[in-house]
């Protein structure tokens, strides 16, 4: 029989087996397994059958314990049930997976391996998650390739229903996960031979049934609990077994056999690496190439670790092994040694097998783990003495654990065409890659892979794709290492990358640039000239943005570019290659429009005609410019030596000594990398400016300043420097303002353009601020924006902070973040720095904001010139409020132990000094201002005193001042995951700050639904169409009447989201502001995000309000709606949008019956919220403000 | 009292047609129009741009900030099909044809040859009783030339007709320097009928935000004169039917075109001012005229006004814009 064969990402091949055997299938997003998730809803959305002809049902639930319940429950009742997830997501699941494995519950959860969050959180593979769960009592079963994940899936379904052992189907995040390979894919055939019916029905009959009731989940005492917990070991014992037995009957359907453990290598091998993942086979094509060169060595790779079969690993070992190195890919800090690695010293000491054992952790977080990396653990394994518990992959000049490796050490298999793409996010490089690998896997019996490393920005970022071509299978599971084909589609990294650090000797170089083919020599920087003559490169170039703005493409250059690579790599024959581009094309655009099939074509056949090779000199003196530095010399030495080289590529070749022992940084760095992304840019027009600051409120990425400074301070201005008089009366005459643009960390977005309400009155297409190209701007800006930022700042005392004009003038902490252009979130962000940012501490839950406020290399939030910043940190996604009340705790524990040792020390430090303190009115600028300088004298008096509570008191003077909590995250924590804490922080009466920063979507993990997600639009997760309505976490705090409520959309009212941000701070109980932020995941025009806000409110989707649980007392009515009834339909605000459009094109009936319901959601809100205002406003007018309106004012006098 | 008339070679019970506008997306409006007495109805237009735009559009923002970031690879699911506008048109018109007995006429849209007029097939294949075109454009290039519009209209008006055997109105404005000439050319290109005429949407400046905003204004009764007055002149004289549209408010605007030779009067911006009721309400009116008047059918009047019928047929002309001028006195 001929088997199919597809290009597949380990992801997908494991959904397809999972969602082909189960009925109920519960889901939550994190990274990197939501594509399994997302997979299964969107089958299910599109009423795709599994193995038995029913569709499942795919549920989200609220967060991975959630998913855990549902699955447990599910399987209790009976069903067949699965789950995805990975990293935090598997921690929570920990309590129903014990519960799952001690009922003996037949289950598969299907795993891509991820580092846990410890000194930081990262995204990437290792094994971390999975080892947390080894005692939880499921069977953990690895796969270490795409196919392996298809393969494998199906054995640990198979295995589960035959043992009742529930499975923990793993492989490795994003280096299997996301990894795309030609495999041979599994039929409906070949998974019903490995599934008994009978034992479907075993399992379904011991579903709890009224019809044959039961009780599970008994409590148990001392006298019985321990006998029926040893009750479960048969089942353990015939576990490993049954799994082979499955491996061997997939064997003979597909002549693929697995084994539990399976060894490659010399039959005779004395020394063998021992480890389980993808790194295996990076390791095995190290074990071929030793073995090619004499020695004789194996890798034994581990498929089921748990249970663990000594017998079965011990068979599998060749008896001549003398040495042993176990490879983990986890840190277990204070262990005796890794998880694997104590297990296999366990059953070879339980054999009395003698061998020498040492282990070593490699691979964590992705860190690439080489052939030569392997190379070197059997060098080490040879030695006399060899090291244990070693790391490898890194250089560790701290504990000294690491091993060198030699980096020159390959295997690259001979014909196989490796190829390297530096590409933009937004230029299409990775899609027509993918494409690529599509193409050439249907078309050829080549074997492809494809891996893709993105960057940590989600702007303006850049994209590597590594890909492998060859007749034989590939098992590289590491980057290209040298490279065939190197291809720069943007000719600006070429500035500050080494692109051709990969490619080896009589490569080809494809560049994209506007340079003429004749020129485009001479603009190489000289180092990039130099490889290219030391390696004997051969240089093609096209002018890719031409030929694509020719075939009407815009700036969308893939096809163009992958045109080229065919043209050049010669995978394919031309003809051939060309032919099947176009086939693609048109089965890739066809069904949405024939336009676009017709640009595409026409730009295949421009691209042939415009790429030329473009002549190498004979060597000559270099007068090129050399490349730029990641970050200037005037950077701070930590941001050069270790943020700069993480910029510029090779933070893998930084030691460990590099590093905070902690995982604390200092602020402020993202000012040094400057990534001169935006093609056009602001520039500001003082003729026509009005000096509303609003450019400066909404831009996302704090690029467009404003100061209101003396005169005097103009002086040495450069002479490019702009200014007017400042328009107010808050300062002394002569005052001059300045709008600055920071033209290098501009994305370029446009959102300013469009909110400037000041118009050029002689040409009215212009305003006061318009974007211009960005490159003439970038000598002259550079030196102003210098310039600027060394003005005074205003005094915050004298500012009208409580304006949109005002608060701009206030300096702020939080700039140039990595965040989307155009981001709705950053505007508010920024907004509450410069507000409270000097005396702030932010608790962030993990989401964009956190990766947008955190991620390495560069990050955003900043300290003024006094030092004084926001204090940020991240815990994690789920405990985001609690951890901010834990800060709120922390410093009312550590004011209430000054406050007391003021009282102790009031005679020596001054009874009046000690009282005013303590009674500070501390709730404008004025009152924090005269407190810095009590705590200053304070500390001026202490420093006469010699006993310990004065030293003390010194420690803790700071805290008198008054500080904010600011627990900021998004829907998806707010609405879901932390809902619970979020809801029993607001109910504890503390004065916390929570921003809520509403996208409606969990943007960070790529779009999908929250209870946040409003009805009628799609979303992943929600592929169908979102049909309950939006969850009004507003109402529900409204509810409990001493929480400050407010809902704000800054693109509708700016003063009103000013207002209430200082409203929110300025109570000193709770507090709640939900804002309004346009989202990618939303599919508009992210320039006009502003104006979609507006039309949010206008339809009544985002009824602006404040309520303030104090106003009821004081005979205000306290809810505020600070918007008019609803003014336009829902679907003139909703259809602007695709989330919204892509129903109504795809399921247009159904498009319209949720748009119907959505929008009596609006008017039924609507209403409620008058009907509130207008009870709260006869309750008022009688003085009757209720219990939690006295609460509320008690609540002041507590804090 | 009779009625009928014919147009596009249809046998309509009524010559009152709704013309294109928004109340026909809704079926039910469709089935009220009916009730209400209406001859035929034109659906909403399917618009040149909407053909390709839409589906751009939403391939855009699907592609939008996707493969750059590896946790977002993507940020919205793609469903497996699409039916987009042109597609969801043609399912309407399916619909309007299973929902109603009087003759249905689709509508295009647009002004240039190409892809896009594949639609005019396949609105004949979704069951359109006729198709109704739309030239519509407004020709910034100051370099390019009335006779190369007018050539583009009629590349169009034959690529139509050579893909569809359903008949064909044409619906165009009135800026034309001959637009007699230009009749007889779209009857020669094939046009079976000649809509009179597509009222332009005029820019407006919004004096506050100083932003150019397109403006709808409603029809009036006054602006019944100019199809009246093209309507009388070509009518008999061009082999095609004939159409009245703009301004068409009551009885009397209607029994006035129908008198100048036109075969339906066309009714839009009355329907959306009054409701669809009102349709009911012209006819009653024009039935009562025709009584007390003693005429038997629409056919006894029609034309009966036309430049070729009535007595004074230069009042049609310039030479009448002497008498107008001097009939006019300053009142203060």
């Amino acid at each position: 029989m001929t088997r199919k064969h597809e290009a597949l990402d380990g992801n997908d091949a494991a959904a397809r087996i999972a969602y082909l055997l189960s009925e109920v299938i519960a889901i939550y997003p994190i990274t990197p397994s939501s594509p399994m998730g997302e997979q299964a809803d969107a089958w299910s959305a599109a009423g795709r059958p599994n193995l038995w002809g029913q569709v499942p049902t795919v549920v989200e639930m609220q967060s991975e314990g959630g998913a855990a319940g549902a699955l447990h429950g599910a399987l209790t009742a009976g069903s067949l049930a699965t789950t995805f997830t990975s990293s935090q997501g598997l921690l929570l699941m920990i309590p129903n997976m014990y519960k799952i494995a001690g009922e003996l519950t037949p289950a598969v959860i299907h795993v891509a391996a991820r580092a846990l969050a410890t000194h930081a959180l990262s995204i990437f593979g290792d094994h971390s998650d999975v080892m947390a769960v080894r005692g939880t009592g499921f069977a953990l079963l690895a796969s270490s390739s795409v196919q392996e994940a298809m393969d494998l899936a199906l054995v640990a379904h198979a295995a589960t229903l035959r043992s009742r052992v529930p499975f923990l189907h793993f492989f490795d995040g994003f280096r299997t996960s996301h990894e795309i390979q030609k495999i041979e894919t599994l039929e409906d055939d070949d998974v019903r031979a490995l599934i008994d019916e009978a034992q479907v029905r075993a399992h379904r009959e011991r579903g709890l049934s009224p019809e044959h009731p039961v009780i599970r989940g008994t409590a148990q005492n001392p006298d019985v609990f321990f006998q029926a917990r040893e009750a479960a070991n048969p089942f353990y014992a015939a576990c490993p077994d049954i799994v082979q037995e499955a491996m061997d009957r997939l064997a003979a359907r597909t002549g693929r056999p697995h084994h539990l453990f399976d060894y490659a290598g010399s039959p005779d091998a004395e020394r063998v690496v021992v480890l389980m993942g993808s790194g295996a086979g990076a390791a095995e094509e190290a074990v071929e190439e030793l073995n090619r060169r004499g020695e004789r060595v194996g890798v034994l790779k581990v498929r089921l670790y748990r249970p663990f079969s000594a017998r079965h690993f011990l068979a599998a070992l060749p008896s001549t092994v003398r040495a042993i190195a176990v490879l983990d890919r986890t840190k277990e800090p204070g262990s005796q040694g890794e998880p694997l690695y104590l297990d296999v010293v366990a059953a070879l000491a339980e054999e009395g097998r003698r061998a020498r054992v040492i282990g070593g952790r490699y691979g964590l977080a992705s860190k690439e783990f080489t052939p030569g990396m392997a190379a070197a653990v059997f060098s080490e394994l040879g030695k006399e003495r060899p090291k244990n518990h070693f790391t490898v992959g890194i250089v560790d000049d701290v504990g000294g654990t690491s091993l060198p490796w030699d980096r020159a050490f390959t295997t690259e298999a001979r014909g196989t065409v490796c190829a390297v793409f530096y590409g933009l996010g937004s230029d299409g490089t990775v899609g027509a890659n993918k494409n690529t690998i599509k193409i050439i896997s249907e078309k050829t019996g080549l074997h492809t892979q494809g891996y893709f490393v993105y960057d940590s920005k989600k702007s303006g970022s850049t994209t590597v794709s590594h890909l492998r071509f060859g007749p034989r299978p590939i098992r590289s599971t590491y980057l290209v290492e040298s490279a065939d084909f190197v291809a720069c589609h943007q000719e600006p990294f070429l500035e500050t990358l080494d692109v051709l650090s990969l490619a080896r000797a009589g490569s080809v170089f494809l560049l994209n640039t506007p340079t003429p083919p004749g020129e485009a020599w001479a603009r190489l920087p000289r180092e990039t000239q130099q490889t290219i003559r030391d390696k004997g490169i051969k240089v093609f170039a096209i002018d890719a943005y031409r030929v694509a703005q020719g075939a009407g493409l815009g700036r969308l250059i893939n096809t163009i570019m992958q045109t080229c690579f065919f043209a050049l790599s010669r995978v394919l024959p031309p003809e051939a290659a060309i032919e099947a581009i176009k086939d693609s094309i048109r089965k890739t655009y066809g069904r949405k429009s024939e336009q676009l099939v017709a640009m595409n074509l026409a730009a295949v056949d421009a691209a042939l005609e415009h790429l030329h090779e473009v002549p190498v000199p004979p060597a000559e003196a270099g007068a090129a410019a050399p490349r730029r530095d990641p970050v200037p010399a005037a950077a701070p030495d930590f941001v050069r030596r270790v943020l700069g080289e993480i910029i510029a590529g090779r933070g893998d070749l930084l030691p460990v000594s590099a590093f905070p022992v902690d995982g604390t940084f200092p602020s402020g760095t993202a000012r040094w990398e400057k990534r001169n992304i935006a093609l056009e840019v602001p520039a500001w027009d003082e003729a026509w400016c009005i000096q509303c600051n609003k450019c400066a409120l909404v831009c996302p990425h704090t690029a467009i300043r404003v100061k209101a400074y003396p005169e005097a301070a103009l002086e040495g201005a450069p002479e490019t420097f702009k200014s007017l008089d400042w328009k107010g009366t808050e300062f002394a005459a002569g005052t001059k303002y300045t709008v600055q643009v920071a033209v290098e960390d501009c994305t370029g977005c446009g959102v300013c353009v469009e909110v400037c309400p000041a118009r050029n009155k002689t040409e009215t297409r212009l305003k006061a601020i318009n974007m211009e190209p960005q490159a003439p701007l970038r000598g002259p800006e550079r030196a102003n924006l210098d310039f600027f930022l060394a003005l005074p700042e205003a005094d915050r005392a004298m500012v009208h902070a409580d304006t949109v004009k005002g608060s701009q003038l206030l300096e702020p902490l939080f700039e140039y973040s990595g965040a989307c252009a155009g981001c709705g979130e950053t505007p508010y962000v920024k907004l509450m720095t410069q507000l409270f940012g000097d005396r702030m501490l932010v608790a962030n839950a993990t989401g964009c904001s956190s990766i947008y406020g955190g991620n390495l290399p560069t990050t955003p939030w900043t300290a003024n010139r006094e030092g004084r910043g926001p204090a940020w940190s991240n815990s994690l996604f789920e405990d985001n409020a609690e951890f901010g009340l834990g800060f709120r705790l922390s410093l009312d524990a550590r004011r209430d132990r000054a406050a007391l040792l003021l009282v102790r020390l009031k005679d020596r430090v001054g009874v009046d000094l000690a009282a005013a303190l303590v009674a500070a009115d501390q709730s404008g600028e004025a009152g924090i201002a005269a407190q810095r300088e009590r705590v200053r004298e304070l500390r001026l008096r202490l420093a006469g005193l010699d006993e310990p509570e004065a030293r003390l008191l010194d420690d803790l003077a700071p805290d008198l001042v008054k500080r904010s909590v600011w627990i900021v995250g998004g829907d998806g924590w707010a609405y879901d995951i932390g809902f619970g804490g979020l809801d029993h922080v607001l109910s504890s009466g503390r004065d916390v700050n929570v921003l809520v920063l509403d996208t409606e979507v969990y943007s960070n993990t790529g779009g999908q639904a929250s209870k946040a997600t409003p009805r009628a639009a799609v979303a992943k997760f929600a592929a169908a169409g979102k049909a309950s309505p939006r969850k009004d976490l507003v109402a529900l705090a409204l509810q409990y009447g001493n929480v400050y409520v407010a809902r704000v959309a800054m693109g509708a009212s700016d003063a009103q989201t000013v207002k209430a941000f200082l409203e929110a701070e300025a109570y000193a109980g709770p507090s709640l502001i939900v804002a309004y932020s346009q989202c990618i995941a939303h599919g508009i025009n992210m320039r006009l995000g502003m104006q979609q806000q507006k039309l949010a409110v206008e339809s009544g989707h985002w009824p602006l309000l404040r309520y303030h649980p104090e106003e009821a007392a004081r005979g205000i009515a306290p809810l505020h709606l600070d918007s008019r009834a609803p003014k336009i339909p829902l679907k003139e605000y909703a259809y602007r949008e695709t989330r919204y459009r892509v129903l109504a094109a795809s399921h247009p009936e159904e498009a319209k019956r949720l748009l119907d319901l959505a929008q009596r959601d609006v008017d039924e809100r609507w209403k409620r919220l008058q009907d509130m205002s207008q009870a709260g406003a006869a309750s008022a007018a009688q003085g009757a403000g209720g219990p939690a309106a006295a609460e509320a004012i008690a609540a002041r006098g507590r804090r | 009292m009779d009625l009928k008339t014919d147009y596009l070679g249809l046998r309509l019970d009524s010559p009152l047609v709704p013309s294109a506008s928004p109340l026909s997306q809704e079926i039910d409006n469709l089935k009220r129009m009916e009730d209400a007495g209406a001859g035929a109805v034109v659906l909403h237009s399917l618009f040149e741009e909407q053909i390709e735009q839409e589906a751009r559009a939403l391939h855009h923002y699907l592609e939008h900030g996707t493969h750059s970031y590896a946790e977002a690879l993507t940020y919205l699911p793609e469903p497996p099909s699409f039916r987009f506008g042109p597609e969801r048109y043609l399912e309407h018109v399916r619909r309007a044809k299973e929902a109603v007995r009087i003759p249905v006429i689709a509508s295009l849209n647009g002004s240039t040859p190409g892809g896009w007029l594949r639609y005019a097939r396949y609105i004949e294949e979704a069951g359109a009783d006729a198709l109704e075109i739309n030239l519509y454009h407004v020709e910034a290039d100051l370099r390019v030339t009335g006779r190369e519009i007018e050539s583009r209209y009629l590349d169009v008006v034959r690529q139509v007709r050579g893909s569809i055997r359903i008949p064909l109105a044409v619906k165009v404005g009135p800026y034309f320097s001959a637009l007699g000439d230009m009749a007889c050319a779209l009857a020669g290109a094939g046009a079976n009928g000649l809509v009179l005429f597509n009222r332009f949407y005029q820019p407006d400046i919004d004096l506050e935000t100083l932003e150019v905003r397109p403006h709808v204004i409603l029809s009036d009764s006054d602006e019944i004169r100019l199809p009246l007055r093209w309507i009388a002149i070509l009518h008999g004289r061009v082999p095609v039917s004939l159409a009245a549209t703009g301004g068409v408010h009551d009885h009397e605007d209607a029994l006035k075109v129908l008198m100048a030779g036109a075969d339906v009067a066309m009714l839009c911006s009355a329907l959306l001012r009054r409701g669809i009721g009102h349709l009911t309400v012209v006819r009653d009116a024009m039935e009562r005229f025709m009584t007390e008047h003693e005429y038997s059918s629409i056919a006894q009047l029609k034309g009966s006004m036309s430049q070729r019928s009535c007595a004074n047929p230069t009042a049609f002309e310039r030479a009448s814009y002497m008498k107008a001028l001097t009939g006019y006195h300053l009142t203060s």
